[in-house]
């Protein structure tokens, strides 16, 4: 049954092993990215209230597909934007990453704001009070705090991001959804291969969620 | 405790300081088409205790947030120590800074330990080294006396003990003045006297202090003055004793008649 399974022509470790670099270098990018977002979301210079939320509503919207092509077609051959790399499949990989991490802050932007609202308004007023400014105030008080909310939220959004990571299949980056193109192609075997996958991608993201639940537990804000 | 811990500047044996601290001049304020603070003239003195009473949406805790800028005014000024009331940015956190505010649901920083939350604003605001920081917000602890509570969360606590941690942070920042607004509100009965008496202490070290409330009994032996508003407007301000025995506003009168005899 395990007949096509053949590990010579098949590189399906380095294939998910892909998929899990893709992942982790998308959830830094999207986390930097949507954390620097809700701080303009919250903000109170209206300009930059604006630029959040023009961004997230915008880009949230639009589907990963065109995003991650845009960036393969637009940035790459239109704009010749290599990301610091002379081997096509290594920008090809970056800009991936780009194009997740650019799509995915929207999505952890939101996830932060809520947990910003669990943050009593009372807590921020105290720290201005005592003199420390904006940035201080969100830095200090209000994200660890919402930080801590959002755990759960996060997971989801990391657990949407490891099944996100296929797209990039669509500019040829070798990691799982491509491999698992190709051999559905070549081989006669299609339920057992795509089960093969799934398997493998739940492999993944179960214990990411169960890991990060018990996290979202232990670090939850007493009140 | 330790003698190096004063929490006010000056005892009030001093020679009466008549120097000015707080002053707000013709401050209006209007939250939509509501008036609620109508040419209000206020002069704080330094070393004074000005308690302000009124009934509920007279506008006594707008007043009391406008000191330290939380609520903004429509027109009128607001000086500290000689220093108008700058509008925005570095200039009003470094005047928030010399200014305590202590508040009804104590707000204290979830997150972090009573200790923490009596450091934070010396470390980051005052530029304490952190050994300086910690040792100051625990003689701060003893003072208002929860200091053996330091490494708990602020969940863990009572309110009375929550709002006491309070207090400590706001005297850790060497505040010029300390405004309360109704802290005793937000607490049970048998805990309020715990919060009052740690205010008594500091008015009687001579703290300059602006407090919200509703207890009488405070305003009645720890204030200087007694500033009485409705509507938005101060209707009358005299000592404590002239106030309560011998209102001369018929609202006053009226807002005693309805307090005091129970």
């Amino acid at each position: 049954m395990f007949d096509f399974l053949d590990l010579e022509r098949y590189d399906l470790f380095g294939a998910f092993w892909m998929t899990v670099q893709l992942t982790v270098f998308s959830a830094i990018g999207s986390l930097v990215w949507g954390t620097a977002l809700v701080a303009m979301r919250v903000s109170p210079v209206p300009v930059m209230r604006a630029f959040g939320t023009a961004y997230v509503n915008i880009i949230r919207n639009i589907p990963l597909t065109v995003i991650i092509i845009a960036c393969a077609q637009g940035l790459y051959f239109t704009l010749r934007v290599d990301m610091g790399s002379d081997d096509q499949s290594t920008a090809y990989f970056r800009l991936a990453v780009l194009g997740l991490s650019a799509y995915t802050a929207t999505f952890v932007c939101e996830a932060l704001r809520s947990g910003i609202n669990t943050v009593p308004m009372g807590q921020a007023e105290a720290a201005r009070a005592m003199g420390l400014s904006f940035v201080q105030v969100l830095w200090l008080i209000v994200l660890p705090q919402a930080f801590r909310s959002s755990v759960a939220p996060l997971t989801n959004v990391l657990i949407a991001l490891t099944k996100n990571t296929t797209v990039a299949a669509a500019i040829s980056v070798a990691e799982a959804a491509l491999l698992m193109k190709e051999m559905i192609e070549n081989e006669a075997q299609t339920l057992v291969i795509g089960l093969l996958f799934a398997s493998g991608f739940v492999l993944l993201t179960l214990p990411t969620g169960l890991v990060l639940g018990w996290v979202a537990k232990r670090v939850a804000v007493k009140r | 405790m330790s003698d190096d811990v004063s929490l006010a500047k000056e005892p009030r044996d001093a020679p009466p300081a008549a120097e000015e601290l707080v002053v707000l001049a013709d401050v209006n304020k209007h939250f939509g088409a509501l008036h609620v603070l109508q040419d209000i003239n206020l002069t704080i003195h330094r070393g004074e205790v000005v308690v302000v009473i009124g009934p509920s949406g007279s506008g006594k805790s707008t007043l009391c947030r406008t000191i330290n800028r939380l609520e903004t005014i429509d027109s009128g000024t607001i000086a500290i120590d000689g220093r108008a009331l700058p509008a925005e940015g570095r200039e009003l956190a470094r005047l928030r800074a010399d200014v305590g505010m202590v508040f009804q649901s104590f707000n204290l920083f979830a997150h972090k330990t009573v200790l923490q939350n009596v450091t934070l604003g010396q470390v980051k605001v005052r530029r304490r080294g952190r050994a300086d920081a910690e040792e100051r917000a625990r003689a701060l602890l003893d003072r208002v006396g929860v200091a053996n509570q330091a490494d708990k969360y602020p969940a863990q606590l009572s309110g009375g003990q929550q709002q006491r941690v309070a207090i400590a942070r706001a005297l850790a920042m060497d505040p010029k003045v300390m405004l309360f607004d109704e802290p005793t509100s937000a607490l049970d009965p048998e805990m309020i006297n715990e919060v009052l008496e740690v205010m008594q202490q500091l008015a009687r070290e001579g703290m300059t202090m602006v407090v919200v409330t509703h207890e009488m009994g405070f305003a009645r032996s720890a204030a200087d003055r007694v500033v009485f508003m409705a509507d938005g407007r101060i209707v009358e301000q005299a000592e404590p004793h002239q106030f309560f025995d011998n209102p001369r506003s018929d609202r006053a009168k009226d807002f005693l008649s309805k307090i005091l005899h129970h």
